[in-house]
């Protein structure tokens, strides 16, 4: 699989994924890869198994069979500050920011991993220390300023507006450092033009940060227009996989989860 | 500005007035730097002078007389404001409500009584100790016994913390509230633990090393650091406390404001969303709780010292609860609140409540056996509700932490919707 630069060429691997919960199946001998660079959609009617299957990905959940491999290394059951370490960030579906602390506090806290601080070294502040810091300070400006915030550095998180918070929750992900970034619902609550927008900054992600992107949608009309491969989950089911011209042509697809949709 | 306060709520106009004022502090502040740390360094030469203007001298009458502010009250002032600096860490900071912090004050005063003092008599261990004689038991020197108390400390916090820290809120409070129990009992009871004397049970140690600099030392520095520390002259105790609770301070301040500072404040925030973006839970805890319980530790030797004799009765669960209130009086999470609320409360502790009740038995008709500090966990109880009720945030509170209270609708509680 690895390719001559010892990178593998799908940046993550689920291996016969399952999970139940007591004699509930929520995810049933799942595969799935995501290609390095690319944009992969994972979609699903309500209930379907997608955010299991996500807390699996991101190794919150132990899948009960089958194993996850990121970048090579196997994380199932992996802590997930050492999975963030490994280089997959997240955002979650119902905004998850810490809000009492600002903009730019949010972003640095996630540089948990790629900033070495040091109690002594923080009580001493040494120069490295000093350097350091500014230099954090500095990246989490740029990336506030990339994802759409800028100038918003010292707000509170909570006191922003609903899409930015949602952009300040990519802006944090990003600054882990992520090889692969995970979308959940990341269009919620969010109206048509709002959602374009989104759409675009996901575009814009791939092409200048090289981050492949897992998006969890059920919001067909973001997925299709930027995803290279969709994924179907039904009642924890694999049931299509492919372009998204392909799995919106699939009846099982249209039958489950496309029907009412489709035939409007 | 009074813009803005004519759209609030006229219920809050008063606290806007107040708010008004710190902007225009803050503004006047961000234009004269040297305030900065002026004010911390007027604020310490004024603490480190104060038995010279306070104890003695032309505001003694107010000071020494009126409040009752002496030598000793001020001793213990100290004491529990690095107590409270130490707890703020824990619960301030990193969120974790420890209802058992007197444990780490009672071991790092056992700790002087294990490495200062004659408990193990039939050792003879010295090491640079400053006493007149070679007494029979371990004595090393009282600032390697500090050292030695918060590596203890540290140890029993990681110890402890390691299987309780993955327990959230309500339950890591009653887990370190048994501790708390449990440590005293230990000590009660270390009179035989397997026939060994580990702590002399009820009789608890006595006679113990007091911190000094030796003869050399002394000599060199022409008489001003003493050979050792008496009962007789009580500014070196006092003038040692505060030098520790600087160093205490310094730290407070040095770690908000690192990446540890952040991940504990995250932590505090939101578990989940924290160690998804990297931070490892149970690390960032144990940091916490093993940072928080060295200075109850510092504390805990050089109480013990001052008062030459550590029993396992010293160290209640009162000692725990009053730390605590300091915190969140002061203000969770900020410094100046935290050192405000514990001088408050440990005056009115040690002295303020006899002098007011002097005061209120000196008032003709009022009984002379009038005395108010019977009352004192009342008048505490009382005095939490208060503040819950009209300043949640506390006396002196962050700015994040004053964000906190001041949401918006959606966390709002019924009662404050229909108002």
């Amino acid at each position: 699989m690895a390719d001559s630069n010892g990178a593998t060429k799908n940046i993550l691997e689920a291996i016969q994924v399952r999970k139940e919960f007591g004699g509930l199946i929520a995810v049933n001998d799942v595969d799935f890869v995501i290609p390095r660079g690319s944009i992969v959609s994972l979609i699903g009617p309500n209930g379907a198994g997608k955010t299991t299957f996500f807390n699996i990905l991101t190794g919150v959940y132990k899948p009960t069979a089958g194993g996850v491999i990121f970048d090579g290394t196997p994380i199932s059951g992996m802590p997930p500050h050492l999975v963030t370490a490994l280089g997959m960030a997240r955002t979650f579906q119902n905004i998850r920011l810490f809000h009492n602390m600002t903009a730019l506090e949010n972003v640095l806290v996630a540089m948990h991993s790629r900033i070495k601080g040091g109690i002594w070294r923080s009580i001493i502040r040494t120069p490295a220390l000093k350097r350091e810091e500014e230099g954090a300070r500095d990246r989490a400006r740029e990336l506030l300023a990339f994802s759409g915030l800028p100038g918003r550095a010292d707000a509170y998180a909570k006191n922003l507006p609903y899409g930015d918070q949602r952009r300040l929750e990519v802006a944090r992900a990003l600054a882990s450092g992520p090889e692969l970034l995970l979308l959940d619902e990341p269009t919620a609550g969010m109206n048509p033009e709002e959602t374009a927008s989104f759409t675009e900054f996901v575009a814009k992600l791939r092409a200048e940060h090289d981050i492949t992107v897992l998006l969890i949608e059920h919001d067909m009309r973001v997925v299709m227009g930027i995803s290279d491969r969709v994924t179907v989950l039904d009642y924890g089911e694999k049931i299509a996989e492919g372009a998204p011209k392909e799995v919106q042509h699939d009846e099982r697809v249209i039958e489950a989860y496309l029907g009412s949709a489709a035939t409007t | 500005m009074s813009n803005q306060a004519g759209s609030q709520p006229p219920q809050t106009k008063n606290r806007s007035t107040v708010s008004s004022w710190r902007a225009s502090y803050r503004r006047y502040r961000r234009e004269h730097t040297w305030l900065g740390w002026g004010i911390p360094l007027a604020i310490v030469v004024l603490a480190f002078s104060y038995p010279w203007w306070g104890l003695e001298g032309p505001l003694a009458f107010i000071f020494n007389d009126g409040l009752g502010i002496d030598n000793d009250t001020l001793f213990n002032m100290s004491i529990y404001v690095m107590l409270a600096l130490g707890l703020n860490v824990v619960v301030g900071y990193a969120g974790l409500l420890d209802l058992g912090y007197v444990a780490f004050f009672a071991l790092g005063a056992y700790t002087l009584g294990w490495f200062g003092s004659g408990l193990f008599e039939q050792r003879d261990i010295h090491f640079l100790d400053t006493n007149a004689a070679r007494l029979p038991g371990i004595h090393l020197s009282f600032w390697v016994v500090v050292l030695l108390a918060g590596a203890v400390c540290a140890f029993a916090g990681v110890l402890i913390g390691w299987p309780t820290l993955r327990l959230r809120g309500d339950y890591l409070a009653i887990v370190t509230l048994g501790f708390g129990e449990i440590i005293p009992d230990v000590f009660r009871n270390g009179d035989d633990i397997g026939g060994f004397d580990l702590t002399n049970g009820v009789r608890g140690v006595t006679q113990l090393d007091r911190p000094g600099f030796g003869q050399t030392i002394s000599d060199a520095s022409g008489g001003i650091l003493p050979v050792r520390y008496t009962s007789l002259e009580l500014r070196p105790w006092y003038f040692t406390v505060l030098a520790m609770m600087l160093i205490t301070v310094f730290v407070n301040l040095r770690l908000r404001d690192s990446k540890m500072g952040r991940a504990w404040i995250a932590v505090r925030e939101d578990e989940v969303a924290a160690s998804a973006m990297g931070v490892p839970l149970m690390r960032t805890k144990l940091w916490a709780y093993a940072i928080g319980a060295i200075f109850g530790g510092f504390a805990g030797a050089i109480y013990g010292s001052f008062i030459n004799g550590i029993f396992p009765t010293s160290f209640s669960f009162q000692i725990s609860v009053i730390v605590l209130v300091m915190v969140i009086v002061g203000g969770m999470g900020n410094i100046w609140g935290v050192i405000a609320g514990a001088m408050l409360i440990s005056w009115l502790n040690f002295r303020g409540l006899d002098k007011i009740g002097e005061r209120i038995g000196s008032i003709p008709g009022v009984s002379d056996d009038f005395s108010i500090a019977k009352y004192k966990f009342g008048i505490f109880g009382a005095l939490l509700v208060l503040m819950m009720l009209f300043r949640p945030e506390g006396l002196i509170p962050s700015s994040r932490r004053k964000a906190e209270f001041a949401e918006g609708e959606g966390t709002a509680t019924l009662y404050d919707v229909r108002t």
